[in-house]
């Protein structure tokens, strides 16, 4: 193996090494998805990008939401905003897990002095009606990592195959950095004129969004937003493929996925004020997977989904 | 604590004389990382579709042994034959005149063309068509490859999964495969190509210390590279190794390593050169209940849990350190790698501790009832749901409860403030983030609230008995609870029909079945089942009524018919009380009495049972269902299934305590010579007695008289039988069936010098009635015990 390179001084510059790294192998460098999903993998470069034929090679950083996780900045690990690490690979090249550990070394991580370990972790989304196989990575017994193979999206068989990593990026840094309170974390390099820690970019974001998550979002407005996103997702995809307007064939899967996310999320806002029951939690889940697979079908039935007119243009 | 390489030893073949011309054979399947939980299962697999596969297609073998590692599942097969024999198979076809069918039937069958088969003469049956199959020997590399192939596309894999663009299908992608066969010519590759992975002799080491591929020429020597590759192969070593380390670590500090040997084998399938270290627990843990120290290390991190012996006696030690294995050799000797480690545990267990902060905080504090929070919170805990909520299960568990106290010696407050917050750790934070605590937290939380220790108690006992060999609750307040909490399992899944089937068992209600039974039973309770379970199958018939559909079929004046369904009503009963109300109260009445209005909601015309006779159904149902598990039950404690069935047709056969008890006397009564030759008397007896009375058209059930009698013989089995009644009936009435079954045992001499002496069809017809009545005693005497035609011979 290869020497490890020197540690890096922040946060950022961990993110900075991931892009040129995964720059390097290829991959589509990505800006993140402009709408509130709680992991890396709702980006459409992910979620729908992974159905179809078409190759696909793509990293990013997501912001992600997870109000159930907010602890108003007082504890050292949970956030209710948080960084994933995304790469998708499509078909998974055979030298894979050799690809991620050279990110590993690429942040600083040495493997003459850590244990470094693949355990077993199969992958489910029950919202987005998708599973695979693969592990969650350890460094000394941290989770670092998960990597999996995608089998089924959107209820869809994966052919090929996409390989997914996903790094959960504050967990990582703070490793790497010796940090044990992910607020007391250098943002930028602790050496700059104006040297930022974690917490004084997000601690107060953190107090502000707990509150709102936990006791002040309004419940009806919640329940309302959900069923209009839920309402406008499945309007868009009744629409006919041709648009009358222009005349071409445009079939809305992005637009109706984005409506998907939505409905995704409201339900986790939901969720974190306590108004779904045990009971009432599976059927909300069930309708964000309708509403996923209606949008997965209608991705594939695109150009970028593997559509072709010559295989469905009557001869 | 350093790090130590394993020990540098044999391989596990000893080495020895090679067979002349009997090639070995060895397969290496090389992929990414196999879950540590199928790695055992999946090399015994390998092993028997091989050998399995070979065997079939004609090749022997003297041994052969299988291997697996997180990255490798490895196949030694010594001394091979060198090909498989050649054969030569003949069968007789149809006469050369039979119709064309009979023919084309033979061709089919035995996969030759017409002009293949030979004609033969065979004289007098005329001519013959032979098909001669002969099939040339195979060398073995070209079975091995079929054989490999195959097994390779069919594995069971427990899960499995494609990868990239291809379509095979393994447990993680399957990047080499080695076959190779040796002999004392050489070693050669075994040709084949499973969609696009060639095999070959080469093989890499451990990912991290030795990453280089390397070609190997025998198992000998491949086993020996992979040591020095840093991989020990077989999984028992590394599991040895490990533990072996593990306690000398331990012990050199006064210490000792909770056995545990579910993770040894797990930590052994993650690591391919196991580095043991240990570490320190932190300080502010070490007040946590040991359980959840080690159930949180365990889960999260796979550490064993290591125990200072001498502190906190009253707990059986405390657990102050741990155990990781790493998969490495570090100049640093594992430093940084202990240091991260301690740093996770650090972050676990201080969610661990907040949990138990905040619980403590709940189960203290005084509220009435005590951890009201909980509870309230069970509310919202559903359970099934066509069986509500858990709060609403303990109010049913509660009532039943308290019915059982007296029976069981329970005081009735106590069983029934158990059964109420039996169940309050569900809602708790640590339950909810290690379910597997359930009811240990339980108790732990009851102390803490200062609850009577018989609360606290029932809190963690009534879930038991688990599986089969778990202790059954013996103290009164925990039996209670426990029983009430499997009649209403049992009731509830019954009433809605979720019963089990074949090996369906979803709620594992067969366990539940079969823990009531060893509750009632190895408490000696005498609790009739049919009264306990009609008390709870009142509510339960409502469920049943509300499960299945019954609904109230309304004649509107138009001529139109309204069907409204019980569940929908019951939902909206408080919301409409005007409408939906009122015909839930309808309906709930038209229940009890039985209405024609009241059908199925699929089918309008079909009466639905009224509330009485789904009782009836869910509790002959249920209670057949508790004789079954109750079989099995004594079948395993050696009562053979006739005696059972022999106690069953007996009355009071819902008193579980009563049965067994029966069944076992029986049992152990047929077990002496003269149980078991009386058995053959008194079905003698009945035969003759049941044939005469068909004949006759009467039934003998006069008191015999013993003046009639003839013979010494006959007036000695009058005497024998009176005595044996005298004991019997008393005996019986206390339960005593020892003392039944013995007395009844003394009347086989009595009965059997009576047959041997006396022909019951006497000329005189007075004495034939007599002796038939005599008969009639012996049946009804012996019957009253248990239904003697049921056993068998």
């Amino acid at each position: 193996m290869a020497e490890a390179t020197t540690k890096p001084a922040s946060f950022q510059e961990i993110i900075l090494r991931l892009q040129a790294y995964w720059a390097a192998q290829g991959c589509a460098v990505m800006q993140p998805y402009d709408m509130e999903v709680g992991a890396g993998t709702f980006h459409p470069a992910t979620t729908l990008r992974s159905l179809g034929s078409n190759p696909w090679a793509a990293a990013y950083v997501q912001p992600s939401r997870r109000p159930t996780d907010g602890r108003y900045g007082e504890n050292p690990n949970r956030l209710q905003h948080y960084y994933q690490y995304q790469v998708l690979i499509k078909p998974s090249p055979p030298q894979m897990q050799e690809l991620y550990l050279g990110s590993l070394r690429a942040i600083g991580i040495d493997f003459s002095l850590h244990d470094i370990r693949f355990v077993e972790d199969d992958w489910e989304s029950p919202t987005l009606g998708a599973w695979g196989l693969g592990w969650e990575v350890w460094c000394d017994g941290m989770e670092v990592s998960q990597f999996t193979y995608f089998q089924q999206v959107g209820g869809h068989d994966c052919k090929p195959v996409s390989g997914e990593l996903t790094y959960g990026l504050e967990r990582l840094a703070m490793y790497i950095l010796g940090c044990d309170h992910v607020m007391d974390m250098p943002y930028n390099d602790p050496q700059s004129p104006i040297a930022l820690t974690y917490g004084d970019v997000f601690r107060q974001t953190e107090q502000e969004y707990s509150r709102w998550n936990f006791d002040v979002a309004d419940t009806d407005t919640l329940l309302q937003h959900f069923k209009d996103a839920e309402a406008e997702c499945t309007r868009i995809l009744d629409q006919p493929h041709d648009d009358p307007k222009t005349g071409r064939r445009i079939v809305m899967a992005h637009p109706a996925y984005d409506q998907a996310i939505k409905a995704s999320h409201l339900f986790n806002l939901l969720d974190a004020r306590g108004v779904i029951s045990v009971t009432e939690r599976q059927a909300y889940i069930g309708r964000v997977r309708a509403l996923s697979k209606a949008c997965a079908d209608a991705f594939v039935q695109t150009e970028a989904g593997g559509w072709t007119h010559a295989e469905n243009t009557p001869a | 604590m350093t790090a130590r390489p394993p020990a540098p030893n044999a391989p596990p073949f000893q080495l020895r004389k090679k067979a002349i011309d009997m090639p070995d054979l060895l397969i290496e399947l090389f992929s990414e990382e196999i879950p540590a939980r199928m790695q055992t299962r999946a090399a015994a697999d390998l092993r028997k579709l091989v050998t399995d596969g070979l065997v079939e297609a004609g090749l022997t073998y003297a041994s052969a042994g299988s291997f697996s590692t997180p990255r490798r599942l490895a196949l030694t097969i010594e001394d091979l034959t060198p090909a498989s024999a050649a054969t030569r198979e003949e069968r007789k076809g149809p006469r050369t005149d039979a119709p064309e069918k009979a023919l084309e039937g033979f061709l089919r069958s035995t996969g030759l063309t017409a002009d293949q088969l030979e004609k033969r003469d065979m004289g007098k049956k005329g001519e013959v068509f032979f098909a001669v199959i002969e099939k040339p020997g195979r060398p073995a590399a070209e079975i091995i490859a079929e054989v490999l192939t195959h097994a390779i596309r069919n594995f069971p894999w427990p899960k499995s999964m494609r990868w990239g663009d291809g379509a095979l299908k393994w447990v993680r992608p399957l990047h080499r495969i080695l076959c190779i066969l040796s002999d004392e010519a050489g070693t050669e590759i075994v040709p084949l190509d499973v969609d696009g992975i060639t095999s070959g002799d080469m093989t890499e080491g451990h990912r991290f210390m030795a990453p280089d591929a390397f070609s190997v020429t025998s198992f000998e020597d491949y086993s020996a590279k992979l040591k020095r590759a840093h991989v020990v192969l077989d999984a028992q070593e590394r599991a040895d190794h490990i533990w072996a380390d593990a306690t000398s670590a331990a012990f050199a500090q006064g210490l000792e390593v909770v056995e545990d040997k579910g993770l040894l084998a797990e930590v052994a399938g993650l690591v391919e050169w196991p580095v043991v270290l240990m570490g320190d627990i932190d300080e502010t843990f070490l007040d946590l209940p040991p359980e959840v120290l080690q159930t949180s290390m365990k889960e999260h991190q796979k550490f064993f849990s290591v125990r200072n012996p001498k502190a906190d006696k009253a707990r059986g030690g405390r657990i102050e350190k741990f155990v990781t294995v790493a998969n490495v050799e570090t100049p640093d000797n594992g430093a940084t790698i202990l240091a991260g480690n301690q740093k996770v545990l650090f972050a676990r267990l201080s969610d661990a501790k907040f949990f138990w902060e905040n619980d403590l905080r709940i189960a203290k504090a005084e509220t009435e009832p005590r951890m009201k929070p909980w509870l309230d919170a069970l509310e919202n805990v559903t359970f099934h749901n066509k069986l509500g909520s858990q709060k609403e299960r303990i109010e049913r568990i509660a009532a039943l409860a308290r019915e059982l106290a007296p029976v069981v010696g329970a005081d009735p407050d106590l069983a029934e403030q158990a059964a109420r917050v039996a169940k309050a750790d569900l809602s708790s934070e640590m339950v909810y983030e290690f379910p597997e605590l359930q009811g240990l937290m339980g108790r732990y939380y009851a102390e803490a609230a200062g609850l009577p220790p018989e609360v606290a108690a029932a809190a963690e006992e009534h879930y038991s008995p688990l599986g089969p060999s778990d202790d059954v609750p013996t103290a009164p307040v925990s039996v209670a609870v426990a029983l009430a909490d499997k009649i209403d399992t049992l009731t509830g899944f019954w009433a809605i029909d979720e019963k089990p089937t074949g090996s369906k068992d979803p709620f594992a209600l067969r366990r539940a079945g079969l823990g009531k039974i060893r509750a009632t039973f190895e408490n000696d309770l005498a609790i009739s089942l049919i009264r306990l379970l009609m008390k709870d199958i009142n509510g339960a018939a409502f469920l049943y009524a509300r499960a299945r559909g019954a609904s109230l079929k309304t004649k509107n004046e138009d001529g139109t018919t309204t069907v409204t369904e019980y569940a929908t009503a019951y939902a909206l009963a408080d919301e409409f009380p005007e409408s939906f109300g009122r015909d839930k109260t309808r309906i709930e009445d038209l229940y009890e009495t039985g209405s024609e209005d009241l059908v199925y909601k699929h089918d309008l015309d079909k009466p639905f049972p009224n509330k009485s006779e789904a009782i009836t159904e869910i509790s002959e149902d249920l209670l057949s269902f508790i004789h079954d598990r109750l079989k099995t039950f004594l079948k395993d404690k050696g009562v053979p299934h006739d005696v059972i069935d022999a106690c069953l047709a007996m009355p009071g056969n819902d008193d579980l305590t009563l049965l067994v008890k029966r069944a076992e006397a029986l049992s152990e009564t047929l077990k002496t010579e003269d149980g078991a030759n009386l058995i053959q008397g008194y079905k003698r007896a009945n035969n003759i007695l049941t044939a005469e009375e068909k004949k006759d058209g009467v039934f003998y059930e006069l008191d015999p008289k013993v003046k009639l009698a003839e013979t010494d013989e006959e007036r000695a089995l009058f005497a024998a039988l009176d005595a044996a009644e005298a004991k019997i009936t008393p005996a019986m009435e206390a339960e005593d069936f020892a003392s039944a079954m013995t007395a009844m045992a003394a009347l086989r001499a009595p009965i059997d010098a009576f047959f041997e002496a006396v022909k019951i069809n006497a000329e005189v017809e007075i004495v034939r009635r007599n002796r038939l009545c005599l008969l009639n005693r012996i049946r009804t005497i012996c019957g009253g015990v248990a239904d003697l035609t049921k056993l068998d011979g």
